[in-house]
């Protein structure tokens, strides 16, 4: 055994202003689930490719003659394996178990996080709700990640009970490599752009689809002095969001409830940063190439697009991989994640506007207090799909539209 | 508290929208793991509550609720406590990772075994 098989305690979790506060029991069940999670991908994870080699793939290749074609060929083999089965129905257990231990955790005490979030909220002009905004299909067809009432439900009218539970369980979920305010992924984009472009002080950012703004909060505490615009679809996220993020101290930070398919309230290059993490798998086939397309719009020349983001399925990646990078999709109610992951990003970013020669990948890894939490491995075992590392797929701008500039 | 309007032990159970999927060919395993994982889960609460409760009197000779609920572990008691849930774990899912092992070798049934032992 080693120290980083054990998950950091649920007690180092950061409590801002509206965190809920956990008894002890309460912290007890998310240091389980942390725990349960390490095991369930660590130990018992590599089974699912032991299997998939030893019999599911044997067993095809009589059965058809020939190998699988595609991940879902090897979905449908495997999901008649006993053992994916049985790991599969444990780890769909856990992420339930992580709800309910969530949602009972803060609906018991719901009265005083409402309370505390108001006192954040009321007379405040940085959190801009507008109710005609309408929750879209691709993020109210299924409850995403199994979350009761996804990051838009109410237990009753204006209350913060989804964005408390989303943000009190991401620990459990991702055994705290996201850090202790599960803002790791905020923080690498600090550390990134800070590394790219030392000095640069972006006049405004914009982050679409940040739920409750924890990746949204170290980029405006990096950049003081920075406009952030942090928008949303689902209201009860953004009063949740709106709050911590001014219980951080985090006050130049503006949450709109806003469909980042029609940007049109903010004018042509207003915004020198648009930035998604770990968000465009969570729309459409359909909605995906409109907000890449708005981004483009309201990016100002010289500025940056940046998508965090699991890595796509190129053709280099083995089946296998891309099947079992596909299990939250099934299992844990992504229905766009497969898809989304099929697509070549850099493609869409060309159709958007910008060419081929203004795109760069790079990975980023989360930043966290690593005294404590885990430093996310670059290699070896990983959760596939939670890990605290990504992709980037980003683009500059280029300051001056030079096929514009020669018509 | 929350408010009378809401039952929040019932709507922490509350079901996500989306057809669950089913991993066993008799629907009531699924639903006979689901509430063994719940119990295996509360165990390992109850076993974490006794070791707060111990180290308080160690430390303290008494122990009070409030001392309980607000207890916080050094590093050191955390990293112990986490390596008995994760020992705790093990013991549980022994079978399963027993299946995973039985995986890297195929292995002939005793019966068989026990024959070849006869006859050689």
């Amino acid at each position: 055994m080693k120290r980083e098989d054990i998950a950091p305690p649920y007690t180092a979790v950061a409590r801002h202003g509206v965190f809920p506060e956990p008894r002890h029991d309460e912290a007890a069940r998310f240091n389980f689930l942390a725990n349960l999670n390490k095991y369930l991908s660590g130990v018992l994870g590599p089974g699912n490719q032991m299997a998939y080699e030893r019999r599911v793939l044997p067993a095809f290749r009589k059965e058809h003659g020939r190998d699988p074609q595609d991940r879902f060929e090897i979905r449908a083999a495997m999901n008649r394996d006993a053992y994916h089965r049985f790991w599969s129905a444990l780890k769909r257990n856990s992420m339930e178990m992580r709800q309910q231990n969530g949602r009972s955790m803060v609906l018991r005490q719901l009265d005083e996080l409402d309370g505390k979030a108001r006192q954040y909220n009321e007379g405040r002009d940085t959190l801009e709700l507008h109710p005609e905004v309408t929750v879209p299909r691709y993020q109210a067809a299924v409850d995403i990640h199994c979350m009761p009432g996804s990051y838009h439900g109410e237990e009753r009218p204006g209350d913060v009970s989804a964005g408390a539970n989303y943000d009190c369980g991401i620990f459990a979920t991702t055994a705290g490599g996201l850090g202790a305010l599960s803002d790791g992924g905020g923080q690498a984009l600090v550390e990134w752009v800070r590394k790219e472009r030392p000095g640069w002080v972006p006049r405004r950012i914009l982050d679409i689809g940040v739920t409750i703004g924890h990746n949204a909060v170290p980029l405006a505490l990096a950049f003081a002095e920075t406009e952030v615009t942090a928008i949303d679809t689902a209201a009860p996220s953004l009063r949740y969001g709106h709050a911590r993020a001014q219980s951080l101290g985090a006050r130049n930070i503006r949450f709109v409830q806003a469909n980042a398919e029609d940007l049109s309230r903010w004018p042509q290059g207003h915004f020198d940063w648009v930035q998604t993490t770990m968000f465009l798998h969570e729309t459409s086939g359909k909605a995906l190439p409109r907000i890449i397309s708005e981004l483009y719009r309201v990016l100002a020349p010289g500025g940056l697009m940046l998508h965090l983001e699991q890595p796509q399925y190129s053709e280099s990646m083995p089946l296998y991989e891309q099947f079992i990078r596909d299990w939250d999709a099934f299992n844990n109610n992504e229905p766009f994640w497969s898809a989304m992951h099929a697509l070549d990003l850099k493609e869409e970013m060309v159709k958007a506007g910008f060419s081929r020669d203004d795109l760069f990948t790079t990975g980023v890894t989360a930043v966290v207090d690593d005294a404590i939490f885990p430093k996310a491995k670059q290699d070896g075992a990983e959760d596939h799909g939670r890990a605290a590392s990504w992709h980037a797929y980003g683009a500059w701008k280029k300051a001056e539209a030079p096929r514009a500039a020669a018509e | 508290m929350s408010g009378d309007d809401i039952d929040w032990m019932l709507r922490a159970n509350a079901k996500a929208k989306g057809k669950r999927p089913q991993y066993f060919d008799d629907p009531s395993l699924d639903r006979m793991l689901s509430m063994l994982m719940a119990l295996v889960g509360e165990v390992a609460v109850l076993r974490e509550r006794t070791d707060t409760i111990e180290r308080l009197l160690e430390k303290n000779g008494s122990v009070s609720r409030a001392d309980i609920e607000s207890y916080e572990p050094d590093p050191e008691a955390a990293f112990e406590r986490g390596a008995v849930i994760r020992e705790y774990i093990t013991r549980i899912m022994r079978g399963v990772q027993q299946d995973l092992e039985a995986m890297k070798e195929s292995e002939p049934p005793v019966e068989e075994v026990s024959r070849e032992l006869r006859d050689n």
